[in-house]
């Protein structure tokens, strides 16, 4: 590398990224997907160049001129039992090694930070669980597992993040998720790559990965004034959810303080973990959904209730502690324990009037 | 499988040149009219015309598959609300409408053997009782179906989930079944039990349609006895058909109707 | 040339086209449009699907015309949906579906099986019929405001998130789903049923194996897509709510109905092509096909497997990781066949005696670009690259590769082949061996960018797309107007071959096939004397024989 001169190295380096064959590795699952991509590359160049060597070489040794009487092969089974074997070995490899980084990509570690993404016709909607929204972007930190909790409110998209390697569809009427491990600070794409009508094309956007410290001073700086927690504790006393959902003993609903999570055991027999998927689906189609013990007389909120108001109550829910009181702290996105040290809370938390539409 | 004589002559084959009238008269004797010329022998074609009929049949299974999958899916998912779709169907019609199909597919399949033992008069009055059985489950379902209208029962228009959430405004379902009110989220499931009910039927009662239109036909052709002098692939590859229509009622019948009957 | 060929051409001084065949037979257009004669069938398919093709083609060219600037510059947003959601759908089901089989398939199945017919040549004609229907439906479609759906008419977006005309080109679709399931009903009962005597299942040729195999996709997957088109016509309508979340639907089950079809139809489409393949190989190089049984097994097997795949086309919809585990391990399995198919052919050059006429040239093609391609359907199926790939230009250039690098390929090459059959005339090799080259250098420029594209991140059905995209895209476009170059060329030279081309005689290739053993153009009933099938298929000893015994008994020619 010393022998190299500067300018040429400059120039390499410039040819090299303005000619790239992959896009910039941003996360640390890029690098194990670029792994396998490039052995997949290098099986098929070693495939293909057997298949054209042979090709080239049987048409010269036999063409006509050279050979002109066929000698009758009828086959042979070791041949046929070699690439059948071969390739479906090597396929199998594949198929593991893919399924390994599959399931990597979508089973969020426990401890990531997770963010809400809407996508409607045509944009893309980012919800921080400190109250900070954004549209087209997402800011993230380096260093920290990130998980994107998505849905659409409308047709189908998908988010993508080619220099992370990750893409996910977002779907009307339920979560998807993935998450990712920024590595280097940078801005990338973001693009929708599910057709999704006209601006299909323009559902792009910025991912802004930033140090932890920038982030935490940009998090200080986007906040709307209100967390998701405080907007979901708002709505969830204008929906007047506490009249059954309270602490009282006679409470007609369950208490949620601490139910995210939780195994729950259902009127129909069964058991299911109270993650975001059922209590999104708890709010909308809640006679499916009925804990045991308790009568199913919840209403259901469908179209009353806009995605990003039942983000803002599953937030209020996971917070919840037995109180069903909200800290006031801002500008974290990390209000669950365990976590990094709470960031001075920059603001107070008066009351500006709702992000939230029921 | 034709003849495999060596020669290949088969009944027509081995037309040497293709000239000769009389050539032509003197082969065509020995094969029935209605052979077609690019089949060696009536039975080569008889095979072939029933074979070609089990596929169609097999198409129309996969074709109907799609809908079984999709009801599948939604009444595991909805239960409740495909129960209190299923009362509201008339299970009286749909239990006459089952012996009438099961009882046409008799008089079809007596058709086709009188076609086999050239009955000519009888074939005649069997494919008749077929039409008319027909029809009567047309007419059925048109009562029921009327009813649904009646009912606001008809997904895309004007789908009221009046009987769902207050069973008792419904007095005739709720004698039988006593259901107990629907939640709203659950009730506004019922409209998909009704998308499936019509399609499935509708989907059905089309084919009844096509094959009431063909019948007509064949008992006009069978009265000029073109059924009855050997050439019975017709009649038996209709009877194929109109057995399958059956049969998928059938299933029809205790997926849509029978859910949860029991007192 | 003369020993670097095996043309074999019947002296052009005194060689005529024989005064009875199936075009002379009958004359007027009423005998054309009401006819039963299975090659006729063949002949309105191929014209006609030559005029979808072109209309797809400039669909085409529009596309990649649009994409040479990064801005939506060319034409409006809404205009490139719907250019590219009609250059899908006229190129799936109203070109590639029904190319090789509709043409080469009708024409040369009963030819090869020593019928007279198929089984149902009125079905036939049927088929062709509702061929049309659906491709006048959807071209007056495209005419008179076009669809912007995308091919794959994903719901919701179908169902309530557009207002063209979704019904009218479902309704073209559903028709033309129906003119396929017919033809595949008459292959499949004409294969079973109307053999020649000695034509026992291992002596058929390998293009029959494949039409069979694809006649199964043919018969049993094409009813489910139709369903999924009544249940998105009616939900449009009627708001029915199967597909409507908010009504407890659920969009996914769209996808499982409509790629349950949708899978299959990608080998619906490549089958029948690499049938074509078999054929000119064996002949080109003058030897049975290598490992026979092995690749008429393949056929079958990619059919069978083929039906249970259809999943990774939804890795990352959200369905469960044990649901894509499965899919991806089959979709594995389904690469094995083909993987197997292209040794085969590889090894039947060895120690063959092989010749380079354009129907060798485009074989040669397709081997490689069908291994690119199917190689790349493997980075698909493996479930964690699919997520990093999908829905990019990867997709793009893999099934381009495959469906065009392959299988268009494949269908020049058959066109070429069994040309001096099917008119009694040669088309001129030196010039279609250029254009042959021509479409292969054309095709690679226009493609391969788009792989590097896919990896980069460039999403699929963009208008615009970022500056750093554009360099390739320019390559990309610029290959697409030699492939032009290259795919013009044939309709030219081979029109002009109808009347200027040398006479061709019963077998210019000195082929084994039993289409090869009768006259150019066919009599209507295809043989004067039915044949029996005494010798194995791909059986040049036999055919040595035959030229001895021909030879020695100095029959003139008929007519």
């Amino acid at each position: 590398m010393n022998h190299i001169s500067p300018t040429i190295w400059q120039f390499l380096v410039k040819w090299l990224t303005n000619f790239a064959l992959f896009p910039p590795e941003a996360s640390k699952i890029a690098p194990q997907m670029d792994a396998l991509l490039f052995f997949m590359v290098l099986v098929s160049l070693i495939g293909l160049t057997i298949v054209v060597l042979l090709v080239v070489s049987f048409s010269i040794l036999y063409n006509k001129k050279r050979h002109p009487v066929a000698v009758q092969v009828e086959g042979s089974t070791l041949l046929e039992a070699t690439w059948t074997i071969i390739p479906l070995g090597l396929f199998l490899v594949m198929f593991v090694w893919g399924a390994l980084i599959y399931f990597r990509v979508f089973t969020p570690p426990a401890n990531s930070m997770n963010i809400y993404v809407v996508g409607k016709q045509w944009m893309w909607k980012a919800e921080h669980p400190g109250g900070q929204h954004e549209i087209n972007a997402l800011h993230v930190p380096t260093g920290r597992a990130v998980q994107l909790t998505l849905i659409s409110q409308d047709v189908f998209h998908s988010f993508s993040v080619p220099a992370f390697r990750v893409k996910r569809e977002a779907i009307p009427g339920r979560y998807t998720t993935v998450w990712f491990e920024a590595t280097v600070p940078g801005t990338y794409h973001l693009f929708c790559t599910q057709y999704c009508g006209t601006n299909h094309s323009q559902m792009t956007g910025d991912i802004v990965v930033m140090t932890p410290e920038d982030f935490r001073k940009w998090l200080a700086s986007s906040t709307s004034g209100a967390s998701l927690a405080q907007n979901g504790e708002r709505l969830f006393a204008s929906l007047s959810c506490a009249a059954c959902h309270n602490t009282r003993p006679d409470a007609r609903g369950p208490n949620l303080a601490g139910v995210y999570g939780a195994k729950l055991p259902l009127t129909s027999g069964g058991t299911v973990i109270a993650d975001d998927a059922y209590l999104r689906e708890a709010i909308l189609n809640p006679s499916q959904h009925v804990t045991q013990g308790y009568a199913p007389i919840m209403p259901t909120y469908q179209g009353q209730i806009s995605e990003e108001g039942v983000i803002a109550l599953l937030e209020y829910i996971k917070n919840l502690d037995s109180d069903y009181r909200v800290q006031q702290t801002l500008n974290t996105t990390d209000l669950s324990p365990g976590s990094e040290g709470t960031a001075p809370a920059a603001a107070k938390a008066p009351a500006s009037k709702g992000t939230v539409k029921p | 499988m034709p003849d495999n004589t060596v020669t290949s002559k088969g009944a027509l084959g081995a037309a040497k040149n293709a000239d000769s009238a009389d050539n032509a008269d003197i082969l065509h004797a020995d094969h029935p009219p209605y052979l077609r010329h690019h089949f060696n022998s009536a039975e080569q074609q008889a095979d072939a015309a029933s074979f070609a009929m089990w596929l169609f049949l097999l198409t129309e299974v996969m074709f109907f598959g799609g809908l079984f999958t999709a009801y599948l899916i939604y009444r595991n998912w909805y239960y409740p609300a495909f129960v209190a779709g299923s009362h509201q169907l008339n299970v009286v019609w749909g239990t006459t409408n089952t012996f009438v199909l099961i009882f046409s597919s008799f008089t079809m399949a007596m058709g086709v053997w009188c076609a086999e033992t050239r009955r000519r008069k009888g074939l005649v009055l069997c494919l008749t009782l077929t039409f008319i059985l027909g029809l009567c489950f047309l007419g059925i379902k048109t009562i029921e179906y009327r009813e649904k209208v009646e009912m606001h029962h008809v997904p895309g228009f004007h789908y009221s989930l009046q009987s769902f959430l207050d069973p008792a405004s419904n007095p005739e379902v709720f004698k039988e079944y006593h259901d107990k009110p629907l939640a709203l989220d659950m009730a506004r499931h019922t409209e998909i039990y009704f998308s499936l009910y019509f399609l499935m039927t509708g989907m059905h009662a089309v084919h009844m349609i096509i094959g009431i239109g063909i019948l007509a036909f064949m008992i006009f052709r069978a009265r000029a006895g073109a059924y009855t002098a050997g050439h019975v692939t017709f009649v038996e590859n209709f009877g194929l058909y109109w057995h399958f229509v059956d049969i998928v009622w059938i299933y029809l019948f205790a997926l849509l109707y029978l859910i949860s009957r029991h007192q | 040339m003369s020993t670097n060929t095996i043309i074999s051409l019947p002296d052009q001084t005194t060689a005529r086209i024989p005064k009875d065949n199936f075009i002379t037979r009958e004359n007027g257009l009423l005998s054309w449009l009401l006819t039963g004669d299975h090659k006729r069938i063949a002949i309105l398919y191929l014209i006609s699907i030559t005029f979808f093709f072109f209309i797809g083609g400039a669909l085409a060219g529009l596309i990649r015309l649009e994409l040479l600037t990064p801005q939506t510059d060319l034409m409006a947003t809404d205009t490139y949906n719907k250019v590219f959601t009609m250059h899908g759908i006229i190129m799936i089901f109203f070109f590639l579906v029904p190319s090789v089989p509709a043409t080469l398939g009708n024409f040369f199945i009963p030819m090869m099986i020593g019928a007279k017919d198929l089984a149902l040549p009125k079905i036939n004609l049927l088929s062709w019929y509702l061929y049309m229907a659906g491709g006048i439906l959807a071209v007056y479609t495209m005419a008179s405001g076009g669809v912007d759906t995308g091919w794959t008419f994903t719901t919701p977006l179908s169902t309530h998130y557009v207002n063209t005309n979704v019904l009218t080109t479902g309704l073209a679709v559903f028709i033309a789903g129906f003119s396929s399931i017919l033809t595949g009903l008459n292959f499949i009962v004409t294969i079973h049923k109307m053999r020649a005597p000695g034509m026992t299942w291992f002596r058929l040729p390998l293009f029959i194996w494949a039409h069979y195999a694809a006649s199964i996709l043919m018969v049993l997957a094409t009813p489910v897509v139709a369903i999924a088109i009544v249940l998105v016509a009616l939900e449009r309508t009627f708001g029915i709510g199967v597909f409507d979340p908010t009504k407890g639907g659920d969009p996914l089950l769209f996808q499982h109905l409509f790629w349950f079809y949708s899978h299959p139809a990608v080998y619906i489409m490549i089958l029948p092509g690499m049938g074509v393949i078999s054929e000119v190989i064996s002949t080109f190089s003058r030897k049975r096909i290598f490992g026979y049984t092995a690749v008429a097994f393949s056929s079958v097997a990619i059919a069978v497997f083929g039906f249970f795949v259809w999943a990774h086309h939804m890795f990352i919809m959200g369905i469960s990781n044990y649901a894509v585990l499965v899919f991806s391990l089959l979709t594995m399995l389904v690469a094995v066949p083909s993987a197997i198919k292209i040794f085969n052919w590889t090894f039947t050059l060895y120690k063959g005696s092989i010749t380079f006429e354009t129907p060798m040239l485009y074989a040669f093609g397709f081997l490689g670009l069908f291994t690119i391609g199917g190689m790349t359907g493997v980075f698909l199926g493996s479930s964690g690259t699919d997520i990093h790939l999908t829905e990019t230009y990867f997709i793009v250039a893999h099934f381009h590769f495959v469906m065009v690098g392959g299988m268009l390929m494949a269908f020049l090459a058959g066109i070429h082949f069994w040309w001096p059959k099917i008119t009694g005339r040669m088309y001129p090799e030196k010039i279609s061996q250029f254009a042959a080259v021509v479409t292969f250098i054309g095709f690679n420029l226009t493609f391969f960018p788009q792989f590097i594209l896919g990896v980069l991140g460039m999403p699929r059905r963009y208008a615009s797309y970022p500056p750093e995209f554009q360099v390739l895209n320019v390559f990309s476009t610029a290959g697409a107007t030699i492939l032009g170059v290259g795919y013009l060329m044939p309709v030219l030279y081979l029109i002009w071959s109808l009347k200027y081309g040398a006479i061709a005689g019963n077998n210019p290739w000195q082929a084994t096939g039993l289409e090869w053993q009768t006259q150019s153009p066919p009599l209507t009933e295809n043989f004067a004397v039915m044949p029996v099938m005494d010798h194995e298929a791909y059986d040049y000893e036999w055919l040595e024989q035959q030229q001895q015994a021909h030879k020695e008994t100095e029959a003139p020619h008929a007519g």
